[in-house]
């Protein structure tokens, strides 16, 4: 991988992080309000997917979404005004954290239901397969979801259609408080999706070059018409389920294992190393993320609430024929 | 024209499909079996396995891939054998087909079709047979219809196609046999409103799919007393056509309702509320509802009839309400 | 106090694992806090000094409020806490010993009059039952028992009230719309209409006839002359905005009023064979609906009130009537009616009296006319004012009084406003 493909996966990471890191404080101020799902430790995932992804491409997320609805482009303003429940909102004030979209960017949302995204995707990839368009249909879940009944429905389903699905479980060995190895009896996600008749294969999801080849090369075979293919992307997430929780569930010991591998130092370490960057090109990035960041809070501050006497629309659609 | 409910039902299958390349039918046994119910009997034949798709027994991945496929630009119309099963796919249709729009803040909707039966009265006992529309008709995002005649059977699909917003068409068990007049030429239907199958002008009977005709025949017999009884097919059960109910009950100020689901939190129990609501001051007796009875729908025939709104208890019920 | 959740309004400091003096960075877990979910580490978000711990281990405060002073004298969180004055100790009221009654026996023992406080409670947990209730009532003095309670069906009040019937004159134990009897069976209140349908024509129906069978109507008419009263309106008039202008139905309406203070053998009902004379005047309006139909919504003491206060109660209550909208207090039973169909060209009117009243007071039109003043002929708005009168309650002198308090008082509109 070249150079400016490396600093691209930095830039994304790091953006992703600074965003999280200010979410949390806006969320202490009561500025930001319900559940909050952060995504610290896991940016590696979403900037090496999402951005090998093609143009119309589509993405099904989950709750945890904010890393992949800004890796996939959605300007952070209007996912912090969606947050803040703002007209200016990429779901004008009616999803909030859990429920971004972007239907332009065919970001078909964070669905809060574990595994609840999986039908989507299927049905989506068996749109565009109907439609004769070569595009890829992106689902992003949890390791929670494979405990799930729609989980097996779906793998079948999209494997016996051949449908043009990248499976991509971001297994952080926790559902919510619960291990992996206490809830599901084959820890091995990547087999278990294989028996499904499908490639599979599991991905060190810390580093993001390894994800974004192992992407690139899902994508190829699916966009060739091999149907779907299931990455299981092994990584960790650094803070709490939801916003803060007392953590009783892991040893501190494990979070500061994990956190010796945290994507961004990693990345920063070795492109230092090859001499592909120095402080003021780090500098640049993190001013400039600063910068971005600073204007996303303020386009938030500023939108308008949505306005109560709109509360019923978005219910049904508004012309009917 | 002679034909049946389910072949009322197959000739607006036929017709989407062939009118609209972005309809395509899903479901369990839908092709090569021909319908659970045999209503889609010869259209994998017609259409080929491209349009008409067989599912394997996975309620949650069909419905919710019929969501999918909606937002990504087709219409699908997707068959669940019977309302019982629905509720495998009641998180795809609760959580994802009635909220995408609202949650999105309008960017997204899913103008899909969800085809399935409903209803008691073939001793399928308790797995099979309940009258769950309610349930959907309490969500809001969706709209719900039940055809109770060979025209909406054979109508309500194509406009249902139309609608941008999920529809969900309930098709009473024992309705599909039903045979009678069709017009040739019989098109699409509005599915807004409700109608009066009836008109009279002592008490208002309002039903909906398979309790129409008991309600109909239930007139019927009051008739011959002298006692003329107006009979109302909501036909739409969500949004409801709440009007044309109270309408007729200003006029005939006694209400009556005949309900194949359960009394308590039902449909019978909506339509009663707005009339204490809104028609209070017309009612000349209190609202009487024929309910089926708070059982699991049992296996033997007797038990079953006893069980469901039975003509007799609507002639009593109508009784109560004018003497 | 940070929002540490979705569900977390206040929290209870458990530990604070800095100290004033301790130099702490952003990141830092800086206490622990109760959320009443679980203890959760708290970070700080700033880097500096610690200054000082507001909040000490043990305090449960709001979300939002300052927990700690760091560095630059910056606060963590919020506005500046305000000096709080230590709140003067309240002093604890006594308490009534508590009473356990369900609703309906409250109500039953109010109704009796029975004090709970003194009822010794025999029910689960010492509640208070009906029958406790009914062992604390007086013995009974042979009062006679209530008549049994007779139930109408909503339909069925509706139109008894629409047609002047009392439905608790109807036979039990369930009253239908079938039982109500088309026409009114004794004096009851007067009532105008609140519906337009067909039961409103039903109603004037019963209304107008039972008039005109029972009542010996007698008619009297003069014609006022108009020109002092309307050149002092438009003086008056010419002082106010247009939507404040009164216009010369307000004045007549007035002078009816007064009039029928100074003649009151007019205003009253007739019940039960004999006249009673109401104390207040309570016009009846008749306000004719566009639809057809008539309401005749009822004004308190239009003597008593200014005129620009008449005049904005009349604007209202007709817009009211038309949009079926009229308050209770407009539906109270007139003591005299007063109908103006000047507006539709008319020269007289002739009325029917409303039941019980015994008087409708009539205005046609006001229309220049030839009209001798002094001994030359001149031009003069005129109005021909009108009296229909219940003969049975008084006789045509009386009408004659009226009518020419009423002309008395139009020539001097100055008293009027």
């Amino acid at each position: 991988m070249n150079v400016k493909e490396r600093e691209r996966l930095l830039r994304q990471m790091i953006r992703i992080r600074r965003f999280e890191e200010r979410c949390v404080e806006l969320y202490s101020d009561s500025k930001i309000r319900g559940f909050m799902h952060l995504y610290i430790g896991e940016e590696a995932v979403a900037a090496g997917v999402l951005p090998a992804l093609g143009p119309g491409d589509a993405v099904v997320s989950t709750y945890r979404e904010h890393g992949h609805a800004l890796a996939l482009g959605i300007p952070m303003e209007a996912v912090l005004a969606e947050m803040y429940g703002r007209t200016n909102g990429c779901s004008r004030g009616r999803g909030g954290s859990m429920h971004l979209f972007d239907a332009g960017r065919r970001f078909y949302g964070g669905n809060a239901i574990v595994g609840g995204g999986l039908p989507l995707a299927v049905g989506l990839a068996l749109a565009d397969a109907m439609q004769g368009k070569a595009l890829v249909t992106a689902c992003l879940f949890g390791d929670g979801a494979v405990a799930e009944g729609e989980f097996h429905e779906c793998l079948n389903l999209a494997a016996l259609w051949r449908l043009p699905v990248l499976f991509c479980c971001e297994n952080n060995f926790y559902a919510m408080g619960t291990a992996l190895r206490r809830a599901q009896a084959q820890t091995d996600l990547a087999l278990r999706a294989s028996s499904y008749g499908m490639p599979a294969w599991p991905v060190d999801g810390m580093d993001p070059v390894a994800v974004t080849e192992a992407t690139e090369r899902a994508v190829e075979s699916i966009r060739g018409g091999a149907g779907p293919c299931f990455l299981e992307l092994r990584t960790y997430r650094f803070r709490a389920h939801s916003m803060y929780d007392a953590e009783r569930y892991r040893a501190k010991s494990e979070v500061e294992e994990w956190r010796q591998r945290d994507p961004i130092p990693r990345l920063t370490e070795s492109m230092r190393n090859d001499g592909e960057l120095d402080d003021a090109a780090l500098a640049a990035i993190e001013s400039e993320v600063e910068e971005e960041l600073a204007a996303a809070i303020a386009a938030a501050e500023a939108g308008a609430p949505e306005p109560v006497e709109g509360l019923t629309r978005f219910v049904y659609a508004e012309r009917r024929p | 024209m002679t034909t049946t409910y389910r072949q009322a039902l197959r000739e607006a299958l036929r017709e989407a499909l062939a009118k609209d390349e972005r309809v395509f039918l899903m479901g369990e046994d839908v092709g090569a079996y021909g319908g659970c119910f045999g209503v889609s009997l010869g259209l994998l034949e017609e259409f080929g396995p491209e349009r008409v798709l067989d599912t394997p027994m996975s309620e949650s991945a069909f419905v919710g891939a019929g969501i999918g496929a909606a937002l990504g630009g087709m219409r699908p119309i997707v068959e669940i054998m019977t309302v019982n099963f629905s509720l495998l796919a009641l998180d795809q249709i609760m959580n994802n087909a009635a909220t995408l729009r609202h949650m999105s803040g309008g960017q997204l909707g899913v103008p899909l079709v969800i085809r399935m039966t409903t209803g008691a009265g073939r001793q399928l006992a308790a797995q099979h047979s309940h009258s769950l529309e309610g349930w959907y008709a309490h969500i809001p995002g969706l709209r719900v219809v039940a055809p109770a005649t060979l025209a909406d059977a054979r109508g309500m699909l194509w406009t249902a196609l139309l609608d941008p917003d999920p529809v969900l068409l309930f098709e009473h068990g024992a309705l599909y046999n039903v045979s009678g007049e069709l017009e040739p030429d019989a098109g699409p239907v509005d599915i807004d409103t409700a109608a009066i199958r009836r008109p009279g002008r002592d008490a208002t009977l309002v039903a909906y799919g398979g309790t129409v005709r008991t309600a109909l025949e239930a007139a019927g017999r009051l008739a011959a007393d002298g006692i003329d009884a107006e009979v109302i097919d909501l036909r739409t059960l969500r949004p409801l056509d709440v009007e044309t109910v109270l309408a007729s009950v200003r006029r005939t100020h006694r209400l009556v309702v005949v309900d194949e689901g359960w009394r308590t939190g039902s449909l019978s129990a909506e339509i009663s509320a707005r009339a204490a609501e809104f028609a209070l001051y017309d009612l000349d007796a209190p609202v009487e509802r024929v309910c089926t009875e708070e059982v699991p729908i049992p296996y033997a025939k007797q038990l079953e009839d006893a069980a469901l709104p039975r003509a007799d208890d609507v002639v009593a019920a109508v009784r109560r309400a004018v003497s | 106090m940070p929002s540490l959740g979705a569900d977390m309004d206040e929290g209870t400091v458990l530990e604070w694992l800095v100290a004033p003096g301790d130099v702490v960075h952003k990141g830092d877990v800086v206490a622990v806090v109760d959320t009443s979910k679980a203890a959760v580490e708290v970070e700080c978000f700033d880097s500096g000094t610690i200054e000082r711990l507001i909040v000490p281990v043990g305090e449960t405060v709001p979300v939002g409020t300052p927990l700690a002073v760091i560095g630059d004298g910056r606060l963590r969180a919020g506005p500046a806490p305000e000096p709080v004055a230590e709140p003067a100790p309240v002093p604890e009221l006594p308490r009534p010993p508590k009473v356990l009654a369900s609703p309906p026996v409250r109500t039953y023992a109010k109704q009796a009059g029975v004090d709970l406080a003194s009822v010794h409670g025999t029910g689960r947990g010492g509640a208070i039952t009906r029958a406790d209730v009914a062992r604390a009532l007086p013995p009974p003095h042979g009062e006679p028992e209530p008549p049994p309670a007779v139930k109408v069906s909503p339909y069925a009040r509706r139109l008894a009230r629409e047609r002047h019937v009392d439905p608790a004159t109807l036979p039990g134990p369930v009253v239908h719309a079938r039982d109500v009897p088309a026409t009114a069976r004794g004096p009851v209140p007067e009532q105008p209409e609140r519906d337009r349908g067909g039961g409103m024509r039903e109603a004037i129906a019963s209304l107008m006839s039972r008039s005109t069978k029972e009542i010996p109507h007698y008619y009297l008419s003069t014609t006022i002359d108009l020109h002092t009263a309307l050149e002092w309106l438009r003086e008056h008039n010419r002082g106010v905005s247009v939507h404040r202008r009164v216009v010369p139905a307000a004045l007549l309406l007035k002078a009816t009023a007064v009039a029928a203070a100074e003649v009151p053998a007019l205003n009253g009902h007739w019940i039960e064979g004999c006249f009673h004379p109401s104390g207040t005047v309570r016009l009846g309006v008749a306000v004719s609906l566009r639809g057809g139909g008539l309401l005749v919504p009822s004004l308190e003491d239009p003597g008593a009130s200014a005129l620009d206060e008449l005049m904005r109660t009349l604007t209202g209550v007709v817009t009211r009537a038309r949009s079926g909208r009229l308050r209770s207090s407009e539906l109270e039973p007139a003591t005299l009616t007063v109908t103006n169909l000047g507006d539709l060209g008319v020269e007289s009117v002739q009325g029917v009296i409303y039941p019980p009243q015994v008087a409708l007071v009539g205005f046609g039109a006001i229309s220049k006319r030839p009209w001798a003043v002094g001994d030359l002929l001149g031009v003069r708005p005129l109005v021909t004012a009108t009296l229909a009168a219940d003969h049975r309650a008084n006789d045509g002198a009386t009408g004659a009084r009226f009518l020419g308090t009423l002309d008395r008082l139009l020539q001097r509109p100055e008293e009027l406003r």
